[in-house]
Parts: structure tokens; sequence; C-alpha cells
């Protein structure tokens, strides 16, 4: 009796771990991989030129640009838009009707599809009001895409603020919208700004959402205004490999330019996951 | 020198009506604001449906609701067209839970591993991973099984193509399985301490207590992160956009090429001519998946409320 129960605790517990390694294991084989084929296509030139010869050769700049435009702009529109959010949420709702209705929403705008996203922003920026497929029609989309993480983050960021400060700042006869603006705005700053540095990590990596608002497959000028088209490393990426007549010639830029998001994307992540530990920590001292 | 600071009770005390009115305009005014911005999410899911439907509704003009969700043939650009969307709901459907079957199992246990076996240290480093794996590009993960995956399976199983449900589902696994790890994991951490330590008080060994006291607790919050992540690889585009074969019939096997939802959007949207029939279908197609996911939201949004965690009071 007691074998047996031991012998069952021991295969479980042994199956767990192996499934824990093996996870592991299937996603280092894929950034390896990736890196490994990625790093001999990456140089200074292939960072800083614009694609040659039917994009066979040269680097991709063009792309590179695109991508930073569009994040730029999701980010400009979504940041306020956040936190607004949140202030509400946290300081100023009592939980309710009117809560519950905002919180579905902000729920189920997370689980859009990012597809649905894409003809979304078709229909609503590029057609109905005209924006053309254009940085600004992609920025939009994006822009509310990565609103949900945004708004998660800043939330949390407010939680964090500890009542007291709050307390505080009322008690010295500032009025409400003192206190947040200059209490509990500053503190919460940091842990804002890491969830906006995870929304650019998420906008630099989608790529349905710009395929009809946004990308273009080849232009050779850089763009000029919001209203003109850009090429994104991750549509680059899916272009190369899908269309054209020389997906095999390509494959080097091909890796080359997943690498490239891929360091981005989680260099990005990274980064904010060590700033979020570093004020948890701060906070637990 | 420092004499008596001049305590200025004048300013404070008689600090007139008009101002504080004036002030309270200001507070209600920011307050009304903030609600409106708030707003934005939900706005947003009703546009999307609105726009949805404004684009997608004209091709029932053409094509009846019925004939459009169980027509087996899909061929906008023939004389006459048929729209017929059955072949890709059902390539959506077999992609979707041939992951899950891979996802649930790997995520859940990694999820069980780290939040019950795992050491402090080796928390501290999984956890983050597991974050920058959800974070990984979708294009990434559908290149990698264009270029790794495809041929693999092709020389192994000997197939007339890589490019199938099969890869299609492994890929959408591997996006999977970090969204239901990290939120199983969330789930785990919240049973409270004093459960574990009265199971192991009764004498039950590590595996009797996740199984029967854990995993148990945390079912509410399991069953929400496996709808989410059933939910993101319905909605995944990328992937099988590139990976799953894309062609537009019912999938025989798991080595058949197929056309998920989303993969039919996603390549067609670009060559549909403004307005016609078939962007029309399109916007319809995206209708369906959108209708999908949000139900699948919906019952997880209603699992997690229905059946919150409350700490041992549940039991």
């Amino acid at each position: 009796m007691t074998f047996a129960r031991r012998l069952k605790e021991s295969i479980a517990v042994n199956t767990i771990r192996f499934s824990a390694l093996f996870l592991a294991l299937i996603m280092a084989i894929i950034i390896l991989f990736l890196a490994v084929n990625g790093i001999g296509a990456i140089s200074w030139d292939f960072l800083t030129q614009s694609p040659r010869e039917a994009m066979t050769k040269g680097g991709i700049f063009p792309a590179i640009l695109g991508t930073f435009y569009l994040t730029a702009g999701a980010i400009i529109v979504a940041f306020p838009l956040g936190v607004a959010t949140a202030i509400f949420l946290q300081e100023y709702a009592l939980e309710g009707r009117i809560v519950r209705i905002i919180r579905f929403g902000v729920n189920n705008l997370a689980g859009v599809p990012s597809v649905v996203f894409g003809l979304f922003g078709l229909a609503v920026f590029v057609v109905f009001m005209k924006f053309g497929s254009s940085i600004l029609s992609g920025s939009l989309t994006l822009a509310f895409l990565i609103l949900p993480v945004l708004i998660g983050a800043a939330e949390e960021a407010l939680k964090s603020v500890p009542q007291t400060y709050r307390e505080a700042s009322l008690a010295l006869g500032a009025t409400k919208w003192q206190t947040i603006s200059r209490v509990v705005l500053p503190a919460a700053l940091p842990g804002m700004l890491t969830g906006s540095i995870l929304g650019i990590g998420r906008a630099a990596g989608e790529t349905a959402p710009i395929m009809f608002t946004a990308a273009a497959f080849f232009t050779t000028k850089l763009p000029k205004s919001i209203f003109d088209e850009v090429m994104a490393l991750p549509y680059h990426i899916y272009v190369l490999a899908t269309a054209g007549t020389h997906i095999e010639q390509t494959r080097p830029i091909q890796y080359g330019t997943a690498l490239v998001l891929i360091i981005l994307v989680l260099g990005l992540n990274g980064l904010a996951i060590i700033i979020r530990t570093r004020i948890r920590r701060r906070q637990h001292r | 020198m420092n004499g008596p600071v001049p305590v200025k009770t004048d300013r404070a005390g008689t600090r007139s009506n008009r101002a504080l009115s004036k002030s309270r305009r200001a507070e209600k005014l920011i307050k009304s604001t903030l609600f409106l911005v708030s707003t934005v999410s939900i706005v947003i899911i009703g546009l999307i449906f609105l726009f949805l439907f404004r684009e997608g509704v004209p091709i029932f003009k053409v094509e009846s609701i019925r004939s459009f969700l169980f027509g087996r043939y899909w061929y906008p650009t023939y004389d006459p067209p048929e729209f017929g969307i059955l072949p890709m709901i059902i390539g959506s459907l077999a992609v979707s839970l041939l992951s899950s079957l891979m996802a649930v199992p790997l995520g859940l246990l990694s999820a069980i591993y780290i939040s019950e076996l795992a050491s402090q240290r080796v928390k501290e480093i999984t956890k983050p991973v597991i974050e920058l794996l959800a974070s990984i590009p979708s294009v990434v993960i559908g290149f990698f099984g264009m270029v790794v995956m495809a041929p693999f399976l092709q020389s192994t199983f000997d197939l007339y193509t890589g490019l199938n449900v099969f890869n299609a589902s492994i890929m959408l696994a591997v996006m999977a399985v970090p969204t239901i790890s990290s939120l199983s994991e969330d789930a785990l951490n919240a049973v409270s301490r004093e459960l574990r330590e009265a199971s192991y008080a009764l004498g039950a060994n590590r595996w009797e207590t996740i199984s029967r006291v854990v995993v148990p607790a945390a079912l509410s919050g399991i069953c929400t992160a496996v709808i989410l992540g059933m939910s993101r690889a319905l909605g995944e585009t990328m992937v099988v956009l590139m990976v799953a074969g894309g062609a537009a019939a019912i999938p025989r096997s798991i080595f058949d090429s197929c056309r998920p939802l989303p993969a039919s959007i996603a390549a067609e949207m670009a060559e549909a001519p403004f307005r016609s029939d078939h962007y029309h279908a399109l916007f319809a197609t995206g209708i369906v998946l959108f209708v999908m996911t949000f139900c699948f939201n919906l019952l997880a949004d209603y699992i997690s409320h229905k059946y919150r965690q409350t700490g041992t009071a549940t039991l």
C-alpha cells in the first residue's frame, strides 16, 4: 500500500518535472535555431540599408523605421487612454454595474482576434475615415489592440501606491484630483511605463492588424507623413517567406529579419520585467 | 531671525464660496472626463460589431446565412461564385482542438511544476521566461513552422506537404502553452497555504495533495486559463496563415492541408475588390470568427465570476 502510493507519487512528480523540462526544451530549440541561422545575416549594412534587387539583397532599414513609427503612434494614442481608464476604475469608480460593464469591455477587447482588429481598422480608419492604408490607420488599430495591456498595467501600478499616500495628501487639504495628479500618479509612473514597454513589444510583433491598414509590400521611399504606407518587420518576414519568386534565395534575409524582430520584442519585454522586479523589490523593503 | 509664522487664516478660513464651487466643478469635470475616456473599450467593442456587420451583412443578399455557414465550397472568384465557409469553420475547430490536446496538459503540468514543486530560485527564473515566451511574435512562430517543422514532418511521415493541420496545431500549441501556463499558475498560487498544510498534516504525499486538494481548489481559474488559451488558438492568424497549407477543403486527416477562418480572411482580403461580394463575404467570415471567440471569452468571464476563488471558504 505505502509502496504503491510512493511509486504513484514518484511517477506523477517526475512526469510533471519532465513536461516542464520538455516545454523549456522546445522553446530553447526555437529561439536557438533562429538565433544561429539569423546571426550570419545581421550586419551594420543589413540594419541601415534599403532592400535591393527585388528584395533579394540589401537591408531592412525601411521595415525597422516603419515598425518604429507604427508602435510610436500606437503608444501615443493608447497611453493616455489606458492611464485615464485605470485612474477612473481605481480611484473614482465604486464597484457596481458601470465598473462591471467597463471591465467586460476591457476583457473582451483583449480577446478580439488580431485579424478582426485588422478588419475593424480597414472598415473604420482606412475606408470610413478615409485615412487610406497609412501609418495613421495602422497606429490607431494597434493602439486599440494594446489598450487592455496598458489598462491592466496602469491599474496594477495604481493599486501598488500605498493608501497612506492618498490619505496624507487629502489630510493636507488637497482635492481629489490634486492628490491623484501630484501624489498618486508620480508614485505609479514607473509601473505605468513598464506597461507601455509591454504594449510597445506587443504592437511591434503584430502582423495581421497592419496587413490591410498600413503595411506595404515594398516601397522605395521612406514615409514622409502619417498618411504614407510603410514597410514593417513582421509583415516583411511574412512577405519574404510566403510570396514572391525568390523564397529560397531570400532565406538568410528572412532569418535575419526574424532575429531582429525577436531581439526587439524579447528585449523590450525583458526590460519591462527587470524594471518591474526592481519596483516590487523596492516596495517590499 | 525666526519670528512667529503668520497663520494665514485669512486665506484658508475665508476661502470664498465662489472659489470652492469652482474647484468642485473642476473636480466633477475631471471625473466625468475620466469616465468618458474609460468607456472607450466598450465603445470599440461596439464599433467592431457595427462595422463588421456593416461590411459583412451585404453578402447575405446573394448567399443565404444557411448556405454561407454550411456551404462546402468556397469559390469566390468563379462565375457564379460560391461562398460556403464550412471547410474554414471545420479547419478552425480542428486546429484549435488538436492544439488544445497538446497545449492543455503541457501548460497545466508546467504550471503545477512552477507553483508546487520548483524551488524559489527556479520559480524566479521560470516565471519571467514563460512571460517572455508568451510575447514571441506569431509571425516568428509561423516562420519556424514553415522552414523547420514542415520539412521535418514531410520527410518523417513521407507526406505530400508538411503544411497541414498537424503542423499548425503544434505551432498553435507553442503559442497557447505560455498563456495557459501562466494563467493556471496564478490560479494555483491563489490557493491558500493552509489547504496544502492541512493535506500534508493528514499524511497525504505531494501528488495526493496536488491532485486532490490544490488542483480542485484552483479548478475555476484553470478552466478560465484553458478557455482563454483555446480562444487564443482560435483567433491566432499568422501561424495558421503560414503553416496550415491553405486548402479551402474539409480536412480528412490531420495530415491534410486546411484553411482556418483567420487565414482565409488574411490571405484574400488584399485581392478582394473593394465592396465586392468577395469583400463582404470575408467580413462576414470575420463576424463568424468574432462571435466564436466572443462566446469563448464570455464563457471564461462567466466561469471566473461564478466560481470565484475565495480561499478556504469555497471548499
